[in-house]
């Protein structure tokens, strides 16, 4: 049931309207870079939770990133190249799903843009676009799947990353996913809307003011007494973690989906290897 | 303009900012009064996004007719026995409200709060010219009396502490007896109330901004919560409004639209304490008003951005809500920004109104996190505005060329898979290993930017390419 | 921009040059259409009651409210509330025959004069347009009977309504306002939601700012 390019497509809003899909379907996971290049648990928990929903997995060995640093830097000609490459990389799968609303959220909505001139490599952008998703929205939503068996004792916060929630529209998801998790408890913080100050090269070029905006968060996850903080996606993990440890905090960090495939055998995010 | 604009400096003016404590105070005492606010009131207007809908699709319109509608206003102005400027830019608007203080011999010129009289520095060029301006709004005649420009389009003073604001007053109202006691804010406020009213009340010429200026009834309006703005323009014998371009709508019925959705946004109120709507001078008969009323039309550069990809910013009402919800200003408040304008909405205004070669970090000031486009009552989308104007300085390298150095690095191998593959290999080794048993580094090469703060987390040792193609490379 | 030309020719050209880029961009699509206007159900869904909107509304914007029967006991409403609340008894008037013509008479120990405010004031009594309900809002107007001034110098503000003013919508309201005879607004329309107020000093909300520190309203149930 691959798709093939140029063949008769559903548009976004059946797609969004088949419900649970069918056994087998292929998924393409998109790694994201952070995650391969620091954290590939999250890869494999990404594949665990994905097969278990009964989904066939596959890794397209020519993805790199999806473009953000170019993009959101103003070069548009590089970011162009980028989208092209992981289109064609990608469209020959059913579904694409990334651990990250961040990158989810750049190749379905910033691809189209990107390209929405180019009478080729536009509409198979919007095709792309239409069967891309976040991880765990992928799951409930699509695939309509919450319990994955999975048992932790801890007391949770999570933070909505701003592309997941605005762009991707993320919300529910997790937390019906967290809610079956055994023995967890979700406390929620104040402002989860609010950026964690990460913003890609954001917090390279302005250190302070990413540092400050970070300390508020922290504040409001302290506040909450959790003794977990948990996100979808990396790059506001890897600034959390990165801040918290900074100070001392012994809140661990780790990404949603190492908790829901239950594999929490790597140390937490930024901690000590035991 | 005698203000010389900082905002280059941006990132120093902002770790400046950092550091200032009854800053931060402000600051945060501002951030949990404006969120919390709008929601409540926007809980209890049900048609709420529908407006803002309507609001926007509205000033698309506006934008796409903008020569009709400003001929249409001008037509109703002269109609209603007043008289309209055009205004290319800021020193012919500056040389025109001179000359028609001139013509009535004004000392004195009372101002209700204008951010276009802020942009083209009406105030310091009246006094270079011997004309005292006495801003009323109470914001602005906190800053006037502290000499600064406004951190805030709609609380420009939101930047000073109540203690800051009784030492401003001790120290400009020389009359003041010491021994008074200005501890309570009420206190501060019938002080300010008191020395204003004097001044209405002497002055020959009344300048306002406007919030709207509407086609058909060649009428302008101003919102305001004091009533400052209403003594400004019914006292003196002469009314000016000062209004760019933009700010004309077609009718009442269509101004209805953004008044209901305009006080919501800003201040979190149904709808602000004064809305009025003025147009010409006093009646023949009438009791009171302003003998004369002119409205300078100022464009100051607006009309070269119709029809460009940065056009949507022109949509903006100046509510001031990107502001509150924006964490990056909620960090470093508005003088950060080194102009008149600051927060996301000033990100795009500013390099449109003093050349983005002197605005250059602000468009990249933001973590394009949004939260300004989800609260912008006509849904500008700033964030991808910021992204254009970010292209733009790309493309004219005018980005440092370090950024532009190591982006040219990091795309050469995003586009070549095989390298990449093999680069992120050794990176990941090298900084497992940098890391050892601690987990995390608290210094790494090129990473300055990231370790002043935060420690950067250890990566697995291996990439997940690298371990996936071992695990199930027959399958992948 | 070109250089030459006056300025309105020189701002006219470029408005039109950008229109022309726009045309460009829209690859053939018409420019946007002028949406219709939405006036929300709050005040005007089948069944709202109004009146107790609006007096709800009027409270919310913390104006203050009183009701009276007829026309002539609104002097007494107005002793009573400058008494009652310590103020001076004395008021300003619209020469307006909707206030001036009531029976001050019966209130003997309130001064009255009538005209504009140069500022020296405590208290105006003036008539509105309407009353609108969705926002507690009073529309006023100026006109040779009703000076704007006495809707902002004096420290108290008191409006004398008749219920039929009470309106649902600012629509409504504005559809009450009496034109020019060319057709043409009043030189001012005044909406007034509450008394002044600022929270320019630490973000506190005070009342009273420049305008009335107080806003009351009394509302005759017969004619004005």
């Amino acid at each position: 049931m691959t798709s093939q390019p140029g063949t008769a497509q559903p548009n976004p809003q059946e797609l969004n309207k088949l419900g649970p899909i069918s056994a087998g379907a292929n998924v393409a996971l998109f790694v994201t870079c952070l995650v391969d290049l620091f954290r590939p648990s999250v890869g494999f928990a990404a594949v665990k939770l994905l097969e278990e929903a009964g989904c066939r997995v596959s890794v397209p060995p020519s993805q790199t990133c999806c473009g953000q640093p170019a993009y959101n830097s103003g070069d548009r000609n590089t970011a162009v190249d980028i989208a092209r490459q992981t289109i064609a990389a990608f469209e020959g799968f059913d579904f694409i799903v990334a651990p990250s609303g961040s990158c989810g959220g750049m190749i379905k909505h910033h691809y189209p843009q990107l390209l929405g001139d180019d009478a080729q490599w536009g509409p198979r952008a919007e095709r792309l676009a239409a069967r891309t998703f976040e991880l765990t929205q992928f799951l409930a939503e699509q695939c309509g799947r919450t319990d994955f068996g999975a048992a932790l004792s801890a007391n949770c916060t999570y933070h909505d990353s701003c592309s997941s929630l605005r762009e991707m529209k993320v919300k529910a998801a997790p937390r019906d996913l967290l809610k079956k998790v055994a023995g967890l408890t979700l406390t929620e913080m104040e402002e989860t809307d609010a950026c964690c100050g990460f913003g890609g090269t954001f917090c390279i070029k302005f250190p302070d003011v990413s540092n400050s905006m970070a300390a508020r968060k922290v504040e409001t996850i302290d506040a909450t007494g959790a003794d977990l903080l948990l996100a979808g996606d990396l790059g506001c993990l890897m600034n959390l973690a990165g801040k918290m440890k900074r100070d001392g905090s012994n809140v661990q960090v780790r990404h949603v989906a190492e908790v829901l495939a239950g594999m929490m055998d790597e140390p937490a995010i930024g901690e000590e290897r035991s | 303009m005698t203000f010389v604009p900082t905002s280059n400096a941006f990132k120093e003016n902002a770790t400046g900012a950092l550091k200032d404590k009854p800053l931060q105070e402000a600051l945060g005492i501002a951030r949990q009064h404006s969120i919390q606010t709008r929601l409540n009131t926007v809980a209890k207007m049900p048609e709420f996004e529908t407006l803002r809908d309507i609001g926007r699709d509205l000033k698309n319109h506006i934008i796409a007719n903008l020569d009709h509608y400003l001929l249409q206003f001008e037509q109703s102005v002269i109609d209603r026995g007043g008289k309209v400027h055009w205004c290319p830019d800021g020193e012919s608007a500056r040389a025109k409200v001179l000359e028609i203080c001139r013509s009535v011999n004004a000392r004195t010129v009372t101002k209700g709060k204008t951010m276009i009289g802020e942009e083209i520095g009406i105030n310091d060029f009246l006094f270079a010219n011997g004309i005292e301006p006495v801003e009323t709004d109470l914001g602005e005649y906190i800053i006037q009396l502290r000499g600064e420009t406004p951190s805030h389009i709609i609380g420009p003073a939101l930047h000073v502490t109540q203690a800051q604001v009784e030492e401003t007053f001790r120290e400009a109202h020389t009359d003041l007896d010491p021994a008074r006691n200005l501890e309570d804010p009420a206190s501060l406020m019938a002080e300010a109330r008191e020395k204003l009213r004097a001044g209405f009340l002497k002055a020959d010429v009344g300048i306002t901004g406007a919030n709207f200026l509407i086609a058909d009834e060649g009428a302008t309006t101003i919102v305001t919560n004091e009533g400052n703005g209403d003594l400004t323009q019914t006292l003196p014998r002469i009314h000016i409004v000062l209004a760019s371009i933009e700010k004309v709508v077609p009718s009442l019925k269509d101004a209805m639209t953004l008044l209901r959705i305009l006080a919501r946004s800003a201040t979190g109120q149904e709808q602000s304490v004064y809305t009025t709507f003025s147009s010409g001078p006093r009646r023949p008969t009438g009791l009171d008003g302003p003998e004369e009323f002119h409205v300078v039309l100022i464009d100051n550069g607006r009309s070269a951005y119709l029809g460009s990809d940065l056009e949507e910013m022109l949509r903006c009402i100046r509510c001031g809500a990107c502001l509150d919800h924006c964490p990056v200003y909620h960090s470093v408040g508005g003088h950060a920004y080194g102009w008149v304008y600051s927060g996301p909405i000033g990100s795009l205004l500013t390099p449109m109104l003093i050349g983005v070669e002197n605005a250059k970090p602000l468009p990249n000031a933001s973590t394009l996190c949004g939260r300004c486009e989800s609260v912008c009552p006509v849904r500008i989308p700033i964030p991808k505005l910021l992204r254009n104007w970010r292209e733009r300085e790309f493309s004219r390298a005018i980005t440092p060329q370090t950024e532009r150095s190591g982006l040219w690095f990091w795309a050469f191998m995003a586009k070549r898979p095989l390298l990449y593959r093999l680069v992120t290999r050794i990176g990941a080794r090298a900084l497992f290993n940098l890391a050892g048993q601690r987990g995390r580094l608290s210094s790494a090469p090129l990473a300055s930017g990231w370790t002043k703060h935060r420690d950067l987390p250890a990566t697995q040792g291996r990439t997940f390419q690298e371990q996936w193609k071992a695990k199930r490379g027959a399958r992948s | 921009m070109s250089t030459s030309g006056t300025g309105r020719d020189r701002m006219l050209a470029s408005i039109r040059a950008g229109i022309s880029r726009q045309a460009d961009r829209r690859h053939g699509e018409p420019a946007p259409a002028k949406p219709t206007p939405l006036i929300p159900a709050r005040a005007t869904a089948p069944g709202v009651d109004v009146v107790g909107l609006f007096k709800t509304q009027l409270a919310n914007a913390k104006s203050t409210l009183d009701e009276v029967a007829s026309r002539d006991d609104v002097p007494a409403a107005v002793a009573r509330y400058l008494a009652n609340n310590n103020f001076e008894a004395r008021v300003r008037l619209s020469p307006d025959a909707r206030v001036s013509s009531l029976p001050w008479d019966k209130a003997p120990m309130v001064e009255t004069s009538s005209g504009r405010s140069h500022g020296k004031d405590p208290t105006s009594v003036t008539p509105a347009v309407a009353a609108v309900a969705e926002t507690g809002t009073m529309v006023l107007q100026s006109s040779d009977g009703t000076p704007t001034t006495l809707h902002f110098l004096p420290d108290q503000h008191v409006v004398v309504i008749s219920k039929s003013q009470i309106v649902g919508t600012y629509e409504d309201a504005l559809a009450r306002v009496k034109r020019g005879p060319d057709g043409a607004l009043p030189r001012t329309v005044n909406f007034v939601t509450g008394p002044s107020r600022s929270a320019d000093i630490g973000k506190i909300l005070l009342m009273g700012a420049h305008g009335p520190k107080k806003l009351h309203v009394i509302v005759v149930d017969g004619d004005l």
